[in-house]
C-alpha cells in the first residue's frame, strides 16, 4: 500500500507535482497514467525517497521511504533502465544492491534466472541492449522479493516479445497479491494490464477510478449512419424516440443505438442507406479529452489557421 | 539499516569496477619509476650541490618525489569512486537501496579509504626502499630518527589525497569538472602558491603543502615553516573533513 497525501514538488516557479493524493492498493496492477511531462516520473521518485516534496507526503505500508529497514524488501523499483554502471557485470550488480539490503546471494542467481539474463551475468551492462538492460534493472526491482513493485515506463523502447513478457509478469505479481504500480503514456498499454487508474496531467490529478469504470464512461459507443434521404431519415428516427446528433461530414450518429434496429426502420420507410456502421470511441481518444488542457506541449500541426507567413517570427515573440 | 551490509556492498561495488584496478596500479607505477628515476639523479647531483643544499639533502623525502605525480592517480581514483555513481545513473539505483544518505556516503568513503590507505602504505614503503637503493651511500635508513614516521606518513598522505578528492566529487558530482578542479589545483596551482614568496605564508596552509611535510625528515636550513610534520597532517586533515562534511551536507538536501 502506497498512499500520497497532498504530494507536491515545485521547482522555483515551475509546479510538476501538486497536491497529489491516492492510494495504491496491492493485488491489482495500478495505472499511472499521464502524458509526457505530467510529473509521473517526479512522483515515482518522491515515493522512493530521491526527491523531497516541497510539501506532502508519501508513505509505504505507513512509514516514510527512509524509515524502512531494508526497503528492497518493500518495494522494488525501475525507474530508469540506465540508472546502473556500465562497466560492472549484471551479477555485481545485483550482487551490490542484495549484499545493502542483507539479501541472500542465492537470491541474485535466482532473479537473473527469472528474467532471462542467467548466461549474460558475467557480462558487463554496458553491453547490453535496451530489452536486457530493462530486465536487469527488473530483477533488481525483483531482488528483496517485495511486496510491492513499481515501474516507470517499463515497455518503452522494447520489442513485442519484451513488451509481452513485462505485461505477463506485472499481472503474475498482481495475481501473487503484490502491489503493483506501473507509469504510461500510452493508454492502450494501460488497458491491457492495469485493473485500476490515475490520471494526471500537469502534475494534477485527473482521475483516480478502476479500469472498468473509466472504459464504462468513456468508451462512447454510437451508430453512424449516411443518407442521401437525410432529412426523411431524420424524421422516422425521431418519430421512433431516437436522439441523433448531425456531425459536420454530413453524418448522423445516434447513441447507443442498434445498427439492426435502425437498418429496419429505414427499410420500413424506404431510405437509402449509405452507411450504417457500429463505432466505438478508443479509450486513446477518452485519455486525450480528459488530458487535452494539460498537456504541455501541443503539436500544432492540424491547426493549419495557426501556420504564420514565413518570417513573421521574427517580428515579435 | 545496518552499516556492515552497506561497507559489504560498497565493497564489492569497487572491486567490481575496472577504473579501481588501473587508476591504482597507475599511482603505484608512477610513485615508484619518478621517484627511484629522481633518487638515482640526485645521488649523482650530491657532489655538485653547495654546502647548504648538501646539509638540507633528505633521502627519505627524495624517495618520495614521485608522489607528486602519483597523487593524480589517486585523485582520479577518489573522484572516480564517487561520480561514477552520478555519472552513470547508480545514484538513484544506490540511494533507493540504502535511503541513508550518511550511511551510504561513509560506507562508500570508508572502502575507498580503507583500499587507499593500504595502497599507499605499500606503495610508500616500496617507494622508500626503492628509492634508498638508488641513493647508494647517501641513503638513510628505516631505523634513522623520523624516517618511519616519514614513510608511514607518505601513506597516510596518499590516501588523504584520495579523501580530499571524494568529498570534492561528492560536492560537485560531474567527474570532469572535478578532476578539471583538483588536477590542475594539485599540480600547479598549489605549487606554484607555496613557493612563489609572495603566496608562501598562505600557500603552505593548502592541503597538499601542508600535508606533506610529513614526509620530511631533514628540516630545510632556512625553513620557517611554523607546524611541524604532524602539525602538517592536521592541517591537511581538516582540509579533507570540511571537504567531506560539505559534501555530506550537499548529498543530505540534494535531490539524487
Amino acid at each position: 500500500m502506497i498512499e500520497l497525501e497532498g504530494l507536491t514538488k515545485r521547482y522555483g516557479e515551475k509546479v510538476a507535482v501538486n497536491n497529489l493524493t491516492f492510494a495504491v492498493r496491492p493485488g491489482i496492477v495500478t495505472g499511472f497514467l499521464g502524458p509526457n511531462g505530467a510529473g509521473k516520473s517526479t512522483t515515482m521518485r518522491m515515493m522512493l525517497g530521491l526527491d523531497r516534496p516541497t510539501a506532502g507526503d508519501v508513505r509505504i505500508d505507513g512509514k516514510h521511504y527512509d524509515r524502512l529497514k531494508d526497503p528492497l524488501k518493500y518495494i522494488g523499483a525501475l525507474l530508469d533502465a540506465k540508472a546502473m554502471h556500465g562497466g560492472r557485470s549484471a551479477f555485481n550488480h545485483l550482487l551490490c544492491l542484495a549484499q545493502s539490503n542483507g539479501i541472500p546471494r542465492a537470491r541474485v542467481d535466482e532473479v537473473l534466472d527469472t528474467v532471462g539474463l542467467t548466461a549474460v551475468a558475467k557480462k558487463k551492462a554496458k553491453g547490453f541492449s535496451l530489452g536486457m538492460g530493462q530486465r536487469l534493472g527488473i530483477a533488481g526491482a525483483l531482488l528483496g522479493d517485495p511486496r510491492i513493485l513499481m515501474f516507470d515506463e517499463p515497455v518503452n523502447g522494447l520489442d513485442p516479445e519484451g513488451i509481452h513478457w513485462i505485461r505477463n509478469l506485472m499481472k503474475s505479481l498482481a495475481a501473487q497479491g503484490r502491489t503493483v504500480f506501473v507509469s504510461s503514456h500510452l493508454m492502450s498499454e494501460m488497458a491491457l494490464t492495469a485493473d485500476h487508474l490515475v490520471v494526471i496531467g500537469q502534475g494534477r490529478l485527473l482521475a483516480d477510478t478502476s479500469m472498468a469504470e473509466f472504459i464504462e464512461q468513456n468508451s462512447r459507443s454510437y451508430v453512424r449512419i449516411r443518407s442521401p434521404q437525410r432529412e426523411r431519415l431524420l424524421d422516422v428516427l425521431h418519430g421512433a424516440g431516437i436522439t441523433v446528433v448531425e456531425t459536420g461530414a454530413g453524418a448522423l450518429e445516434v447513441d447507443g443505438g442498434k445498427p439492426e434496429h435502425i437498418g429496419e426502420l429505414a427499410a420500413q420507410h424506404q431510405i437509402v442507406l449509405h452507411e450504417l456502421s457500429p463505432q466505438q470511441a478508443s479509450l486513446e481518444e477518452a485519455f486525450m479529452q480528459l488530458t487535452a488542457e494539460s498537456v504541455e506541449y501541443h503539436a500544432h500541426a492540424d491547426t493549419p489557421q495557426e501556420q504564420q507567413v514565413w518570417g513573421d517570427g521574427w517580428k515579435g515573440n | 539499516m545496518a552499516a556492515a551490509q552497506v561497507v559489504r556492498s560498497e565493497w564489492t561495488k569497487i572491486r567490481s569496477v575496472a577504473s579501481t584496478v588501473w587508476t591504482l596500479s597507475l599511482a603505484v607505477v608512477v610513485t615508484l619509476a619518478l621517484g627511484m628515476l629522481i633518487s638515482a639523479l640526485s645521488k649523482n647531483e650530491f657532489d655538485k650541490m653547495n654546502r647548504k643544499d648538501q646539509l638540507s639533502f633528505d633521502p627519505t623525502f627524495i624517495s618520495f618525489a614521485g608522489m607528486s605525480l602519483g597523487q593524480l592517480a589517486m585523485i582520479v581514483f577518489g573522484v572516480l569512486v564517487v561520480s561514477n555513481e552520478y555519472s552513470t545513473g547508480m545514484i538513484r539505483t544506490s540511494l533507493a537501496a540504502v535511503p541513508q544518505r550518511g550511511t551510504f556516503l561513509f560506507s562508500k568513503i570508508g572502502v575507498a579509504t580503507g583500499l587507499s590507505l593500504v595502497v599507499g602504505l605499500a606503495t610508500s614503503f616500496v617507494a622508500f626502499f626503492l628509492g634508498q637503493a638508488m641513493l647508494g651511500e647517501h641513503r638513510a635508513h628505516i631505523g634513522d630518527t623520523g624516517v618511519l614516521r616519514a614513510v608511514i606518513g607518505g601513506g597516510l598522505y596518499m590516501t588523504l589525497i584520495a579523501m580530499f578528492s571524494m568529498g570534492v566529487a561528492v560536492m560537485l558530482r560531474s567527474p570532469m569538472l572535478s578532476l578539471g578542479i583538483l588536477m590542475p589545483f594539485f599540480f600547479l596551482i598549489s605549487n606554484i602558491l607555496g613557493n612563489v614568496s609572495a603566496t608562501k605564508k598562505i600557500g603552505r596552509y593548502l592541503p597538499d603543502q601542508a600535508g606533506s611535510k610529513i614526509m620530511q625528515v631533514v628540516t630545510p636550513i632556512d625553513d620557517d615553516t611554523p607546524y611541524g610534520p604532524w602539525g602538517g597532517l592536521a592541517i591537511m586533515v581538516l582540509w579533507v573533513a570540511a571537504a567531506i562534511a560539505g559534501g555530506y551536507v550537499l548529498l543530505k538536501k540534494r535531490d539524487a
